[in-house]
């Protein structure tokens, strides 16, 4: 097998790896290989045809595959060497690749790899949905892929489970491609995805959203030809005197994201449960020394401007790991406390500005979110609603951290 | 008085609004609460007098190397002139090449905007 080296390796040609691979070049790294699996690069984003990316980065309300194309357009201009229809096979904790395209196998040898593998959609499978195994079972996204980019339709009458942003989005494609979507069902008392995502993707359309309720049995031999659906109590238990029928040929399924790190995990990267992405340090550096990460292989996000904000640092941190051989010097740990679900990045050096990322357990109004070592209050950040669908962001400066022992997150009402 | 909650469309932040409204046929804001910017306050107004939403599909190609253009409206239109400009997109068929940015189709069903494409359409050879 034919062995090649490269400087810094990128896995993922998505938001966030193009963020990172221009931001790297733009510090002054010269030898970037970019890998992508897809025929093109952008990733979800080509697929993704609505509007209102781009708001933060751009201050217009871009669709998927313009926001893309700006950042593809910069990658090719900075002449960045990218290896599409390629997918890695393994990496190794010495940063070795192993990859397969069309010409065959490849080793590289990468000094530094950054891991922008994004993320996957939970499926009917890891719900464990009851009933009969028809055609017209769909993740959101594999719908939004026939529908948007192989101009196939995929039902007459839909039904969608979970109401995270694809299945909002999806609701109102169908509705506008002429298809008729029954109803959301969720299974939580509050909707998963952002709430201008209900008003514009539902309200507009009539599309009823029922909260507390889910899908409990599939019908139908070779098509789906209903759902049973019943709402459930505090316990997310079956009542069983709410159950009816629902009449539909098409389920689409938008239950949730996870990280794709299984590369990750091959290569000895160590994994937070609450993220199931990676934990890493204020440069984004996994527990394997040159190993970053960074998008939605990292944690799952709901804006693609945070991705390429959280990307181009990361790309900006390898190219300084590269450059000038600088050790990871995070030893405060960052908690979190009652509320928090999970913050990152995980550890910090102190030694620089940080944004911590982090979201709530549960939905709460009128509060703030807490940054404290010990008894002394470091950053507060006062919010309207906090959701846990709606990540926060919350900046703490060096000056304040330098001589911290550990940094606590916690909500305040 | 009348009071109406509206969820702002604006951007991912989705401000709850309150609006305090005359009673009446005649839409009359007394006051606008909630919004944090005021682009957002612009939006409850126009949502109150007249709703405008921007909207995307996808457009067929020949000879294309995507089967689809993606494609949006350059302006918002109004709500209830979605379904006849869906109605003029789907209608609609094109050859490539089809760049971003393209005027695809000027004042569709005589809103004031054009149907743009959102992506690169290469010519490519069957």
């Amino acid at each position: 097998m034919k062995t090649i080296k490269k400087d810094l390796v990128i896995i993922g040609g998505g938001p966030a790896g193009l963020a990172a691979a221009v931001s790297a070049r733009k510090k002054g790294l010269s030898d970037i290989l970019l890998i992508e699996r897809d025929k093109i690069l952008g990733g979800i984003l080509n697929q993704c045809i609505h509007d209102g990316f781009g708001l933060h980065t751009f201050k217009e309300a871009l669709t998927g595959p313009e926001y893309a194309q700006r950042f593809i357009d910069e990658f090719h201009g900075l002449g960045i060497e990218a290896m599409p229809e390629t997918i890695v096979l393994s990496l190794d904790k010495e940063k070795t690749l192993t990859v397969s395209s069309k010409k065959g196998f490849v080793k590289i040898k990468a000094n530094a790899v950054i891991l922008a593998m994004g993320c996957r959609e939970r499926t009917a499978g890891a719900i464990s949905l009851p009933g009969t195994r028809p055609a017209g079972v769909y993740t959101a996204g594999a719908a939004q892929n026939f529908v948007n980019l192989q101009n196939i339709m995929i039902g007459k009458r839909i039904v969608i489970l979970g109401s995270g942003d694809i299945g909002l989005i999806m609701a109102r494609r169908m509705t506008l491609e002429g298809a008729k979507v029954e109803a959301v069902f969720e299974l939580l008392p509050t909707p998963s995805g952002l709430a201008r995502n209900v008003q514009q993707c539902l309200n507009d359309y009539g599309i009823p959203l029922f909260l507390s309720t889910s899908v409990f049995e599939l019908h139908g031999k070779d098509r789906l030809t209903g759902v049973t659906v019943a709402k459930v109590d505090e316990k997310f238990q079956m009542i069983p005197e709410t159950k009816r029928l629902v009449p539909c040929d098409t389920l689409l399924l938008s239950v949730g994201l996870i990280p794709e790190n299984e590369l990750s995990l091959g290569a000895g990267v160590r994994l937070e449960p609450a993220t199931s992405g990676a934990s890493v340090d204020d440069r984004f550096m996994t527990n394997i020394p040159g190993v970053f990460s960074c998008g939605n292989v990292l944690h799952v996000h709901d804006l693609v401007d945070h991705v390429s904000e959280e990307a181009a640092l990361v790309g900006q941190s390898a190219a300084a790991y590269l450059l000038d051989r600088t050790e990871s010097a995070a030893a405060i740990p960052v908690v979190t406390k009652e509320d928090i679900r999970y913050v990152l990045p995980q550890k910090i050096s102190g030694k620089t500005d940080v944004t911590l990322s982090l979201r709530v357990t549960r939905p709460m109004r009128n509060a703030s979110v807490l940054v404290a070592d010990g008894d002394r209050k470091i950053a507060r950040k006062k919010l309207v609603r906090l959701h846990p669908a709606e990540m926060i962001r919350i900046k703490v400066k060096a000056k304040h951290i330098e001589n911290a022992e550990k940094l606590e997150v916690s909500v305040q009402c | 008085m009348l009071k109406k909650n509206l969820v702002c469309i604006v951007c991912p932040n989705g401000c709850d609004a309150e609006v305090m409204m005359e009673d009446g046929q005649e839409i009359k804001i007394l006051s606008i609460d909630g919004c944090t910017c005021d682009k957002g306050k612009e939006w409850v107004v126009q949502e109150l007098t007249s709703p405008m939403r921007t909207i995307a599909s996808g457009i067929p190609v020949e000879h294309g190397d995507f089967k689809l253009v993606s494609v949006r409206t350059d302006a918002p239109i109004p709500l209830g002139k979605i379904f006849e400009v869906m109605t003029v997109i789907r209608h609609k068929k094109l050859k490539a090449p089809v760049a971003i940015g393209d005027i695809l189709v000027p004042n569709p069903a005589g809103t004031a905007c054009n149907i743009i494409a959102t992506r690169n359409v290469a010519f490519m050879a069957v």
